[in-house]
């Protein structure tokens, strides 16, 4: 075990996964002689070479397209998209052929690709370097989706896209980046996609949350006076409906907390299949607790916009109160 | 053939009308090749027109018509090696048939039928592309995979003139150039975006000049010309193949069909311009070319029309003889992996 920040984790997996498969190269702006503008590449590119760690020129579609022609000659890219919402022009590729291109060939060819971007808020930063975009990604068809909140995660989760054979998308929260320390075990390290992970158990109120909300439900469960469950979904596809079930049948009564924009987002996949499947179980209606259906704010008033401690706190206690 | 032609030369030909413009040459070509371009340009202008007609008996779907294309078509996959990759547009549903693939499975395709599928890996042919010019950056990503490999495949993609428009060529196009991948990008420049013409396009002079924002060498070819496209697909290639990078061929036909069988190009197109471009069509300047040069006669022409239709006669069949498909495929394949919850909401969940 090693004690890293979320980004040294992330880093600490690229070295590994590069030195363990010869076909896996990581390419995207920036990723190369910089190491990336947060330094989640730093080292590859003096390690295993300017073939294998590439600088692209700066076109996102661009790096996501050639990506699928790169797959179809053997390799298995890891692109990197600079920031959240730097990474929309690549949709049109990620929606079109990366998401189609294994079904269009009746599984014959394979699409390993991972996509893997810092997302999120709170950092204080300019428009469009905060933006949540999960729901355009899990929406996709044909493509997996995870979300880490802790560095073992951040490593873990980020080998077995790798390893993946369908193409998989990791937003990693980067707000926590460098504010964030955890043990990760040295070497290989993989968390299979499609299980939850309990943060902690408790029976009176179940906390669903993945990314950088973890930590905000756990804060949120300190200021209450009730004892709470906490599961951090950290694959949003394959999703853990089963612990997702448990979680919500525990104890009744479910608060989700997301920081993506409200409407449409994945808590209300989350909350639609809690209605559907664990109805009997239930004690209250189940609560989102979201971003708004706004543009991420100006930074000087961004905490008006992201999900706190309190906000799930005072939803924690009306539902205890159902 | 490596210089950009600036705007208002002349395009490159070979075939001449067999009046005032005399017959040029090629060489590296034989006989044997002049032939077996005949034999392919008449069966994919037969695969063409029997669409059309399958189209209008309801035994196809809508269809995206390439009468007058087929020189393009033929005359650049003609200079590719066979472990050369080819990135189609709709507009090449039907290359595959050049290597073999047969005509069942494209028209299979256009039945919307899930027979209507290839492994890429067989024919070196990546899957029809839909959506404009996205297909242009895997081709440059194959292309420039290859090469970083060691391996001396070269790629070539087909795409039209309204795809220059979309960012998808441009990063393509630009990626191929900064990686010096070994890519032919061949437009086949038929004027016209369905109703769009391609002065509505581009402000650029011609779409070749496009070939100096990336750093490679911009050609103008006559897109009706079977040898001119080959000719010029050569060169590129071989240079794409000594390391020299990528070109930009624009070969310039006319569009004188419907962009597709659901279009109807009479409130936009100029009807006129139309037939003088028909007169000009692809195959019959080949067929007069090799007749004066004395390779061609009737009855050879007859007989590969003959082959030609008996290949369609039988890909209808067989695509029509296909058992109705799984409905079980629609779930096939959309995952390597698929989530366990692929299948939620089947019947009612």
């Amino acid at each position: 075990m090693a004690e890293l920040t979320l980004v040294e984790a992330v880093n600490d997996c690229l070295h590994t996964e590069l030195a363990r498969d010869d076909s896996v190269l990581v390419m995207g702006e920036d990723v190369g002689r910089a190491g990336g503008v947060f330094r989640a590449t730093a080292g590859l590119r003096d390690r295993f070479g300017s073939d294998r760690c590439i600088d692209t020129p700066l076109a996102e579609a661009g790096i996501l397209g050639t990506a699928v022609g790169l797959c179809m000659a053997g390799w298995r890219p890891i692109c990197e998209m600079q920031y959240d919402a730097f990474s929309y022009p690549c949709l049109d590729q990620l929606i079109n052929h990366v998401g189609r291109y294994h079904w269009r060939t009746r599984g014959a060819m394979e699409f390993p690709i991972t996509l893997r971007m810092p997302y999120g808020g709170g950092v204080r930063a300019p428009e469009l370097h905060d933006d949540s975009p999960e729901a355009y990604y899990v929406h996709t068809p044909g493509v997996k989706v995870a979300i880490p909140s802790t560095p073992a995660d951040a490593k873990g989760l980020l080998a077995a896209a790798i390893r993946d054979p369908d193409p998989v998308v990791m937003l990693e929260p980067k707000l926590h980046y460098r504010t964030m320390r955890g043990e990760v075990p040295k070497g290989e390290h993989v968390t299979p996609l499609g299980v939850a992970r309990t943060v902690r158990e408790g029976d009176d109120l179940t906390f669903v949350a993945y990314g950088a909300m973890v930590p905000v439900a756990e804060a949120a469960a300190d200021l209450l006076d009730a004892t709470v469950e906490i599961l951090d979904i950290r694959s949003l596809k394959p999703l853990d409906e089963d612990a997702l079930l448990a979680a919500a049948a525990k104890t009744g009564r479910v608060v989700i907390v997301q920081e993506a924009p409200r409407v449409a987002g994945f808590g209300a996949e989350l909350a639609a299949i809690i209605a559907e499947k664990a109805m009997l179980d239930l004690q209250a209606p189940v609560v989102r607790v979201t971003g708004y259906d706004v543009p991420y704010p100006y930074w000087q008033i961004e905490d008006a916009y992201m999900p706190s401690a309190e906000r799930v706190a005072a939803a924690a206690r009306k539902l205890l109160e159902f | 053939m490596t210089e950009v032609v600036p705007a208002g030369r002349g395009l490159r030909r070979v075939i001449g009308d067999g009046a005032s413009v005399p017959d040029g040459e090629v060489e590296g070509l034989d006989e044997s090749d002049f032939l077996e371009l005949y034999r392919q340009l008449v069966l994919l202008r037969t695969y063409d027109e029997r669409s059309v007609v399958y189209h209008r008996q309801g035994r196809i779907g809508t269809y995206a018509i390439f009468w007058g294309h087929e020189a393009i078509q033929v005359g650049a996959t003609f200079a590719l090696d066979r472990g050369d990759w080819i990135f189609p547009s709709y507009r090449e549903s039907a290359i595959g048939l050049l290597r073999g693939l047969p005509p069942a499975t494209v028209l299979s395709w256009w039945r919307g039928h899930p027979a209507g599928w290839w492994n890429p890996l067989d024919y070196n042919l990546a899957s029809i592309c839909v959506p404009i010019a996205t297909q242009v950056p895997h081709a440059a990503g194959l292309a420039w995979g290859k090469k970083l490999r060691g391996e001396p495949t070269v790629a070539l993609t087909f795409f039209g003139d309204g795809a220059t428009s979309e960012g998808a060529f441009h990063e393509g196009a630009n990626f191929a150039g900064v990686m010096r991948a070994p890519l032919v990008l061949l437009c086949s420049n038929n004027q016209w975006a369905i109703s769009t013409p391609l002065s509505a396009q581009t402000a650029a002079p011609t779409l070749a000049d496009k070939a100096i924002g990336y750093g490679m060498p911009g050609a103008r070819v006559d897109g009706g010309d079977v040898l001119a496209v080959w000719e010029a697909t050569r060169d590129a290639v071989a240079r794409a193949r000594a390391g020299d990078g990528p070109t930009f061929i624009e070969a310039v036909t006319y569009r004188v069909a419907p962009h597709a069988t659901a279009d109807d190009p009479s409130a936009y197109i100029d009807a006129e311009r139309v037939e003088e471009e028909r007169e000009r069509e692809c195959l019959r300047r080949f067929d007069g070319y090799l007749r004066r040069l004395g390779l061609l006669d009737d009855e050879t022409a007859e007989r590969v029309k003959a082959e030609a239709l008996e290949a369609m006669r039988e890909g209808i069949a067989a695509a029509e003889a296909e058992p109705a498909a799984d409905p079980e495929l629609v779930f096939a394949h959309a995952y390597a992996d698929p989530p366990p919850t692929l299948r939620e909401g089947l019947l009612g969940g």
